[in-house]
């Protein structure tokens, strides 16, 4: 089951660059969140921020808190627990190319030291039915590399690898961006779905998407979050003065 | 017109191969029978002989040298490009790397006779492949960091987020994915060290009789057609193009061999 995530004070830097500034927000469990704004403007930044892929970067810095359920995941957790439970799934798809469909999946519970194969087929065959890729993948598990499918099956096989280590919270950054529209509304669709089960943030450039998939949008802004609120009222009568803007395509 | 200079160049390049292989064929083929295969040489003066010894000494030397200088150049390479990028430790071990690639094999030979069969006191097999293994350290741990740069970022990127440790994810997900290249990298030390003499005169030093004593001076091919081919006699020198021949295949077989059994590995589709 999802989680709620609660970020306060949450401020972080590139080397001297001060990307995130003091960002406050509550993204309720079991919702599609969306984070929408212009290039730049901080919102995949915000999402590396959730699951510590931040700090992978050596001149990034992070101040402030977030806790994830009832773990503070700055302090009472390492990286690598916050990332299992903490699932990302990225801009462009990134299977790992010399892996067969079934070790792409299964990678994150073999590489973590799971060895049954009994429980690791089920786990595999539950991900990609969850992600929607199994009628199309069944027959190959073994035989094709996770390289040879199509882009949008691709992302569909990095969202059940990310689903294969049971997370909490699923991440996603611009997830359908590099992806034509058929496979962009199977993502959407899958959204839809997996929403039940994972508390899920999807940073999009593209507002429709927001206004399809999400119950909450958070409108980012040079740094700040400038509006948080329900997606219906974002769209159709936001507070501030900016989202209006940049919703009614006056900028970004 | 710029597929014209293409071809021209191709011909180029492979012209020479084909050329010295050609050459190798009419000089050395003749000369090719079982007894090359099977014999040792023969004393000075006797017709016939073979270079047996030498084929299996050059085996033993390429074992050794392999089994010293990949695992080294690749754990080199891994430092290099994932876990010392930047730091002055790496930069001095690219330095000596790319230094030691270009050190002379003979001074190769005098650095290894100096340290290990001037103190021991003869010459040896062990010396020998200790010799070849540094030779190979530095293209295979300069051709493993570049070809780990080359994995994308994005495939890093995944495995981390999966939760995987760092050091992990580089062995299992990063080596793993550019083990094609390192592989040929590998491939291409092993075959510049299984033609070299210089390094093995103070070393290996050759013998004439069958050997598998890793300290004791062992037979190499190229220091047999070495030793055939600055000889006197006719027959010899016939001898020694034949074991230029043997040795120029044996090479291209174990490459191929390698590459063969390395692709078995890979999957439909898979870059």
């Amino acid at each position: 089951m999802g989680v709620g995530i609660e970020v306060s004070a949450l401020n972080a830097w590139y080397g001297a660059n001060h990307t995130l500034q003091d960002i406050n927000l509550n993204i309720p469990a079991n919702h599609a969140t969306a984070l929408i704004g212009p290039s730049g403007c901080g919102k995949s930044t915000f999402v590396r921020c959730l699951n510590r892929m931040h700090e992978t970067n050596p001149i990034a810095r992070v101040t402030g808190t977030v806790r994830i359920g009832d773990l503070d995941i700055y302090n009472d957790a390492k990286p690598v627990e916050i990332r299992r439970r903490v699932g990302m799934v990225f801009q462009r798809p990134n299977p790992f190319p010399t892996m067969s469909i079934y070790d792409n999946v299964a990678a994150g519970l073999k590489l973590n030291g799971y060895t049954n194969r009994h429980v690791l087929d089920e786990i595999v065959e539950k991900s990609l039915k969850n992600s929607a890729l199994w009628d199309e993948v069944k027959d190959d598990l073994r035989k094709k590399s996770g390289a040879s499918l199509s882009g949008g099956q691709q992302q569909r096989l990095c969202i059940a690898r990310a689903l294969a280590v049971d997370p909490e919270v699923l991440l996603m950054d611009e997830p359908a961006s590099a992806l034509d529209p058929v496979s962009t509304s199977k993502i959407e669709d899958l959204i839809f779905q997996l929403k039940s089960q994972y508390t899920i943030v999807i940073v999009t450039h593209n507002m429709q998407q927001a206004a399809r998939v999400a119950e909450k949008t958070g409108f980012f802004l040079n740094g700040r979050m400038v509006e948080f609120d329900s997606t219906h009222k974002i769209f159709t009568n936001p507070s501030d003065k900016r989202t209006e803007d940049y919703i009614t395509g006056r900028f970004g | 017109m710029a597929t014209g200079l293409a071809i021209l160049s191709t011909i180029l390049v492979v012209a020479p191969l084909v050329a010295i292989f050609v050459y190798l064929i009419y000089k050395g083929a003749s000369s090719l029978s079982l007894a090359f295969f099977t014999q040792i040489p023969k004393p000075e003066g006797e017709p016939g002989g073979g270079m047996a010894n030498a084929i299996a000494g050059s085996a033993v030397l390429l074992v050794l040298a392999s089994a010293i200088g990949i695992p080294i150049g690749i754990s080199g390479g891994v430092f290099l490009a994932e876990f010392g990028r930047g730091t002055r430790l790496a930069n001095a071990i690219r330095f000596t790397a790319d230094v030691l690639n270009g050190v002379p094999s003979i001074v190769m030979g005098i650095a290894v006779y100096s340290l290990i069969v001037y103190r021991q006191k003869h010459f040896s097999a062990f010396s020998g492949g200790v010799a070849l293994g540094i030779m190979m350290i530095p293209t295979v741990t300069r051709t493993t960091e570049e070809m780990l740069l080359m994995v994308p970022h994005a495939v890093r990127e995944a495995a981390l987020a999966l939760g995987v440790p760092n050091w992990r994810s580089v062995l299992s997900i990063t080596v793993k994915t550019a083990s094609p290249g390192i592989i040929t990298g590998c491939m291409l030390a092993f075959a510049r060290v299984a033609g070299e003499t210089a390094p093995l005169i103070f070393t290996a030093l050759g013998n004439s009789n069958w050997s598998a004593n890793l300290n004791e001076p062992i037979a190499a091919l190229p220091l047999q057609i070495y030793t055939y081919a600055i000889s006197p006699y006719d027959d010899l020198h016939r001898l020694a193009w034949a074991g230029a021949l043997v040795l120029i295949i044996l090479i291209v077989a174990a490459v191929s061999l390698v590459r063969f059994v390395a692709s078995r590995g890979v999957l439909k589709g898979a870059s």
